[in-house]
């Protein structure tokens, strides 16, 4: 059974429609990468999915439990879906370890000392187990964005949604930040991930989506994509946004 | 003006910093409880639902809006007309509580105002409810952010303690009166002690209150509570 299953979600913003029906399904251990020009809704799907936006039409399902139920436990189905923002949102008063701890004890629940160890745990993950202590105003955009990968790792999610997570961070600082979650692809995690670093696309996405204004143009595996796609409009966007972004990463 | 002046308002100290002992009593009293509701009233207007958000500004405007000697009048000649009978001291908390909670409202609601959306969105995220995201999150930031407007509130309502002498309350005021009623030659002198006596309690208020501020900043946050 697949493990996140999407379909024909609608939402609309006044008289704009941000998505016109979008489908969608991910079987576990399975990499998107969603492109597209901005404004074409991406980050409006990644919301929809956890319910952070309410999607006006369509129905979202997490293994079989369904998030867009009128009385769905939103508060427990978040719990198990990772989020990671494109300006990070770390809590500014807490230090990196309390950010990562803090899901941890409030919401799951958990012990002082096993939450503190978790969350030590996470930290070494992300290579920051020497920054736990620091706050967020401390460290730089890459550790910012580490750290709230971690925050979200420590949930033990079923799925993670990155918007894009490198689009607020300087170019020095971006690798870092793809490493992380190339290991995290190579570990299993299913993942969604909005962006526009291609060369992470084509090394780690098992298939690319492009979206444009509110629907899926083209879907499927990278490389197929990236020779073949059968969409001329694919091609054109993919050849434009390589050259924008390189292959780095 | 002799210093036979200035020993005769030494020996009558210990008397005026009993009533001052009040001031500091009333100014904790409501300090506290315009603090309590300041919050509630501050969290309602900002994430309520119209009815009970347009009840909290129905109780700000009401508050701000009325003179402070006119509360004290109303809560302490007034309320006992419809079977409510106060303590002067009660009075006197009650009237000036409920004023500072209204200022206090208007503070913390800008503080609330000005946390990024993002804070909450990224709470909710991990799975908070609204409530738990306020309290662990939103709160926390916004009542760091407070402490500069709310030392100002501080030495306000310090200085507003003495209008408590106007309903009876046996405050520093009071106690300069009843001296200076018993000997006018002290008039200016024990006024002026009186004056001296406000500095150094609003210098030290705000002293503690900046120690407060400077333990409570965040690291790496410049300029920012």
């Amino acid at each position: 059974m697949a493990l996140l299953r999407v379909e024909d979600l609608h939402k609309r913003y006044g008289h704009e429609e941000v998505l016109k029906g979008v489908s969608l399904t991910l079987a576990a251990g399975e990499t998107k990468v969603v492109i597209g020009p901005s404004g074409t809704g991406k980050s409006t799907l990644l919301r929809c999915i956890n319910r952070l936006t309410e999607p006006d039409r369509g129905r979202v399902w997490l293994g079989d439990l369904e998030v867009t139920a009128r009385r769905a436990d939103l508060n427990k189905i978040r719990a198990q879906i990772g989020f990671v923002f494109q300006d990070f949102n770390l809590f500014t008063h807490l230090t990196a370890l309390d950010n990562v701890r803090l899901g941890l004890l409030k919401v799951r629940g958990m012990g002082r000392r096993e939450a503190t160890e978790r969350a030590m745990a996470e930290l070494e993950r992300v290579g920051l187990k020497a920054k736990a202590s620091a706050y967020p105003a401390q460290l730089s955009g890459g550790q910012q964005q580490r750290v709230s990968i971690a925050r979200a790792l420590a949930m033990d999610p079923k799925l993670m949604l990155f918007d894009e997570p490198t689009s607020a961070l300087d170019p020095e600082l971006i690798g870092e930040v793809l490493a992380v979650m190339i290991q995290l692809a190579k570990e299993g995690m299913t993942m969604i991930v909005v962006t526009h670093e291609m060369g992470f696309a084509r090394s780690v996405a098992d298939e690319i989506v492009f979206m444009e204004g509110g629907v899926i143009v083209e879907q499927g595996p990278p490389e197929v994509l990236f020779r073949s796609p059968k969409v001329p409009r694919t091609g054109e966007f993919l050849r434009k946004i390589s050259e924008l972004y390189g292959e780095a990463g | 003006m002799d210093l036979g002046v200035w020993a005769q308002v030494g020996s009558y100290l210990p008397v005026l910093l009993q009533g001052l002992l009040v001031n500091v009593e009333l100014l904790l009293g409501l300090l506290a409880l315009g603090f309590a509701i300041g919050v509630v009233a501050a969290l309602l207007e900002v994430y309520a639902p119209r009815p009970l958000g347009f009840l909290a500004s129905a109780y700000t405007w009401f508050f701000r809006g009325v003179p402070e000697i006119v509360l004290l009048f109303l809560f302490y000649f007034g309320l006992p007309q419809i079977g409510l009978r106060l303590s002067a001291f009660l009075a006197a908390v009650l009237a000036l509580g409920f004023r500072s909670s209204a200022y206090q409202a208007q503070i913390f609601r800008g503080a609330l105002l000005s946390i990024p959306t993002g804070q909450m969105m990224a709470a909710r995220a991990l799975g908070l409810s609204r409530l738990g995201a306020i309290r662990h999150i939103v709160l926390p930031q916004a009542l760091r952010l407070s402490l500069a407007g709310w030392s100002n509130e501080f030495s306000s309502v310090l200085k507003d303690t003495t209008l408590a002498w106007g309903i009876g309350v046996v405050e520093v005021m009071r106690q300069a009166t009843y001296i200076r009623a018993r000997n006018f030659t002290l008039t200016l002198p024990i006024y002026l002690t009186v004056a001296f006596l406000f500095l150094v309690l609003t210098y030290a208020g705000n002293f503690a209150i900046g120690m407060a501020e400077k333990r409570l900043r965040i690291p790496g946050l410049e300029g920012r509570g």
